[in-house]
């Protein structure tokens, strides 16, 4: 191939395109810096941020003085003006603790002293009858609960999707299914060795989630130390999805917030997750006994939830750092890698903080601030949302391109148009998961029962490739093999 | 605006009977919305043989089925939109559609028909343990690869629930060459026609295993292997009856629920058990002008069922836009399901009705030699010895218009099983 003849060469390549990962490429992008955003997945967002709580916390759990409790309340702060740029749905529904017990409840104050220490915001402890009156269909058990007024939902790969997208319009290379196999060091420029030829930097920006401990070593730094950690959820239907209006916890423990009851941005309720330490790192394969434990532990909240409305359920892995807090900074044995590892929970919500603390480490590394990009633009347009539109936008719409007058995915009322856009969009989508992340088609109750055909047509088609070569989520995961007799 | 008397909501065989049916029935200005490319709705997949044969007397095939009533359209002067999708109904019956050549259609219809099917329960609703790979899919997407598409969705495959599709594809996929190694089936007793387990599984050797699930499904990428388990009373896993069976392909056929979105954002009145709408001898909802018939308002069994149902639907919708005092007078009972009974359709009667009036109905487990009583304000009108009772199949009991002209607004109707 012609990249493995002449190497590219870039300022900086950011290993890992999760929502760290691409929201620092967005980031650097606004600077005239050659960046380049390496991916060994076929789409982004296929790690810790395509499966997690979709929660921005407001920043009470982690201790006093810790990157996690600094950059969580940084990050939930700057979150809705980010969303509003990335044209990424975010909601500000505030959060609950709630309590069980007295003993719980003195946890609860605990929280709230932390909170106030950490600098969060409109913090407030809440009796038994105001905690009712705003979640009528919480536990009769509960004691009273910690309300977060600046705590939101948004939708983690959205978000990750469109800071890539931001990032790749504003000049970022995106570069899929190169999987970093190994990195030579020479005359101060890495040459990273990938599934997908040779990639030289003069900087690298470790941020590969779970594996960032493997990419550090590569480069003789042991020094990154994680657990994968995994998470079972339930997603349950839109008819749902009111149950509660905030996010609903339980009382911490040493694994982690516990089980959560939370609406989501696209409507669905969401429950779980577990916290299972895993030997595998990429195994996000669901558990009879994880399933069960979210399901009974779901109730305890919020009685009413039943998972006879699920429309499906998965695992998510967070990378948790033995040292129990972000590792954010240049390596110290080699200052041109950056590390961004251990970034667990609340990483999301620290994202577009997070990515600002790994720039400056850069800087730093660099020796200076590089100068800024004068064409950056921070926004990205909204993708065409069929479902959210008015009959006059509908119709003044499907008169300018007829692809939005065909609806392929009919629970969620997702058009042809729409599908065609994800494929062309920059770092678009190139298999069926990646259409589902992108516009929600096969989201519904169906789960793509009927669209799922469709989707795979048209990926042939744009692609021009046959159907047979389409797959769920790269790699071998195709879905159809040869052709009938 | 365009004025309709008309509006069906579906090109299946239930829309195309009910449009036929009013249309001879003297109703005029009427037009089918079908999401779909094409009219026949899910026969269009169906090339297996097995239709027809109690409303035509003939065994055809699903595409021939369709045909007979796509025919039939084209000497109407019925309107027809395919790849046309309705976003909304109103508390008005406003009939508000989307498709590429007409962009946004809105249509002012006197009365609507609902036949827009069902769907196949996916595997999200099952909570099967394991991972995401590609290969888990519902018998009627793997369906529409291999006969629609033309692609081999799988070559060793897994189908679990014994439901009609899942039989059928065991048998397609066989004669595709590919190895079916067998059918698992949650309950003790196969949801499927009696026909299709012997001519798709016991004729090809393909083991129905029942009072077995599936509990867990294996491979990152596309899927390698399920481990099957057998299941107690209370259709939990049992354990140390685990066993793994390496295959490329799980296909679902693990039950069938009506499409009803459009049905429940106007508000109607549904029925749990059936997951369609409650609706009367009519098989007019309790939204004035809006009918239900074919998947939509009950799972059937058989095609020839859908299109009696839908004929009914069709004429209760003429009789409606011919004279709308009529049903205003109308005074309803309920219909009881009995022991034995899950759910009666339809679950109102008029008590004026000068017609016999079908209750169709399915039962609750699999009975040998039982009765089926029908009584009347708790007196049996009618008492029928069966061989055998399957939940799978749809059954059925007269109530004579002798009998209803008898009935008062108290009066009951109830449908039970005497073993």
């Amino acid at each position: 191939m012609f990249s493995e003849v002449f190497a590219m060469s870039y300022d900086v390549a950011v290993i890992g395109a999760g929502v760290i990962g691409a929201m620092t490429a967005r980031l650097l992008s606004s600077y005239r810096l050659k960046t380049v955003l390496v991916e060994k997945t076929n789409d982004v967002a296929m790690g810790a941020s395509k499966a997690n709580s979709a929660i921005v916390h407001a920043g009470f759990d982690a201790m006093p003085g810790t990157m996690k409790a600094k950059l969580n309340v940084q990050g939930c702060a700057m979150m809705p003006t980010v969303c509003k740029e990335l044209s990424v749905p975010y909601k500000n529904n505030g959060s609950l603790v709630v309590a069980f017990s007295d003993e719980e409840m003195s946890t609860i104050h605990e929280l709230y002293e932390r909170g106030q220490k950490n600098g969060v915001p409109q913090l407030s402890v809440i009796d038994r009858e105001t905690l009712r009156a705003l979640e009528p269909n919480i536990s009769p058990e509960a004691k009273g609960a910690l309300l977060a007024k600046s705590a939101g939902i948004v939708c983690p790969y959205e978000l990750t999707i469109a800071a890539t997208e931001n990032a790749v319009s504003n000049g970022v290379d995106f570069r899929r299914n190169a999987g970093v196999t190994s990195i030579e060091d020479k005359d101060g420029v890495f040459t990273l060795k990938t599934t997908d030829g040779d990639i030289q930097a003069k900087y690298i920006i470790d941020a590969a989630g779970c594996h960032s401990d493997d990419i550090a070593r590569m480069l003789g730094d042991d020094s990154v130390s994680l657990v994968v950690r995994a998470g079972e959820y339930y997603v349950l239907d839109r008819s749902v999805g009111d149950t509660v209006s905030h996010t609903i916890f339980q009382c911490p423990t040493a694994m982690g917030k516990g089980i959560l009851v939370t609406p989501t941005v696209d409507g669905n309720l969401l429950i779980g997750p577990t916290a299972k330490d895993i030997p595998e790192k990429d195994n996000v394969a669901t558990t009879a006994q994880g399933l069960e434990t979210v399901r009974t532990l779901a109730m305890k909240s919020v009685p009413c939830v039943s998972v006879r409305s699920a429309i499906t359920s998965f695992t998510g892995l967070r990378a948790h750092p033995t040292t129990d807090d972000f590792i954010i900074g240049a390596s110290k044995v080699n200052n041109r890698l950056i590390l961004a590892a251990g970034i667990e929970s609340p990483g999301l919500s620290s994202a577009p903080a997070a990515a600002v603390a790994i720039v400056n480490a850069l800087f730093e590394a660099m020796g200076g601030e590089a100068d800024k990009n004068p064409v950056y633009n921070p926004i990205r347009e909204e993708p065409v949302r069929f479902r959210h539109l008015s009959d006059e936008e509908r119709a003044a719409l499907i008169a300018k391109n007829p692809a939005y007058g065909r609806i392929i995915c009919r629970c969620e009322t997702i058009t042809e148009g729409e599908i065609i856009d994800a494929i062309h969009a920059p770092a678009g989508a190139r298999d069926v998961d990646g259409i589902k992340r992108r516009t929600r088609a096969g989201m519904g109750r169906c789960q793509g029962g009927f669209c799922g055909s469709k989707v795979v047509e048209i990926l042939a088609r744009e692609l021009k490739k046959p159907e047979n070569e389409i797959t769920k989520f790269g790699g071998h995961s195709n879905i159809l093999f040869d052709k009938t007799k | 605006m365009i004025k309709y008397d008309l509006a069906v909501v579906g090109g299946g065989p239930a829309g195309m009977a009910a449009a036929l049916e009013a249309h001879k029935c003297g109703v005029n200005k009427i037009i089918i919305l079908e999401r779909a490319e094409t009219l026949g709705g899910i026969l269009e997949q169906c090339i297996h043989t097995g239709f027809g044969l109690h409303y035509f007397g003939e065994e055809l095939s699903g595409p021939e089925y369709a045909d007979r009533f796509i025919e039939q359209l084209k000497d109407t002067n019925i309107d027809v939109k395919t790849d046309t999708m309705v976003l909304d109904i109103s508390q008005s019956n406003v009939v508000t559609a989307v498709n590429k050549t007409d962009g946004l259609l809105q249509i002012d219809a006197t009365a609507v028909v609902l036949a827009m099917g069902c769907r196949e329960r996916p595997r999200g609703a099952l909570s099967i343990a394991g991972t995401r790979a590609s290969g888990i899919m519902t018998a009627g997407t793997a369906q529409k690869y291999v006969n629609i598409d033309g692609y081999m969705p799988g070559k060793e495959i897994v189908i679990l629930g014994s439901g009609d599709i899942g039989l059928i594809m065991a048998r397609r996929m066989t004669l595709e060459g590919a190895h079916v190694k067998m059918v698992c089936e949650l309950m003790p007793y196969s949801g499927g026609l009696t026909r299709n387990i012997v001519q798709c599984l016991d004729d090809f050797g393909i083991p129905l295993k029942l009072s077995t699930t599936v509990i867990e499904t294996h491979g990152k990428e596309r899927l390698e292997g399920v481990t099957i388990a057998k299941v107690d009373a209370h259709n939990q896993p049992i354990k140390g009856t685990e066993e793994y069976v390496p295959c490329d392909t799980l296909m679902l056929s693990v039950g069938l629920i009506p499409e009803n979105e459009l049905t429940k954002g106007i508000g109607i009145a549904m029925d749990p058990v059936t997951n369609g709408a409650v609706v009367t001898e009519m098989r007019e909802t309790d939204h004035p002008g809006v009918f239900a018939c074919g998947n939509v308002l009950q799972v059937h069994d058989l095609v020839d069922y859908v299109t009696m149902e839908a004929q009914i639907a069709g004429r209760g919708a003429a009789a409606y836009i011919q004279d709308k005092a009529a049903f205003e007078n109308a005074e309803y009972i309920s219909t009881t399901p009995g022991n034995g009974v899950r759910y009666i359709v339809p679950q109102k009667m008029n008590i004026h009705s000068r017609e016999d009036i079908k209750l169709y109905f399915r039962v609750s487990a699999v009975y040998k030699n039982a009765k089926v009583v029908l009584e009347a304000d708790g007196k049996v009108i009618s008492s029928k010895k069966k061989v055998k009772l399957a939940p799978g199949e749809m059954e059925n009991v007269t109530v004579p218009a002798d009998v209803i002209a008898s009935l008062a607004k108290d009066s009951t109707v109830c449908v039970r099983v005497e073993e």
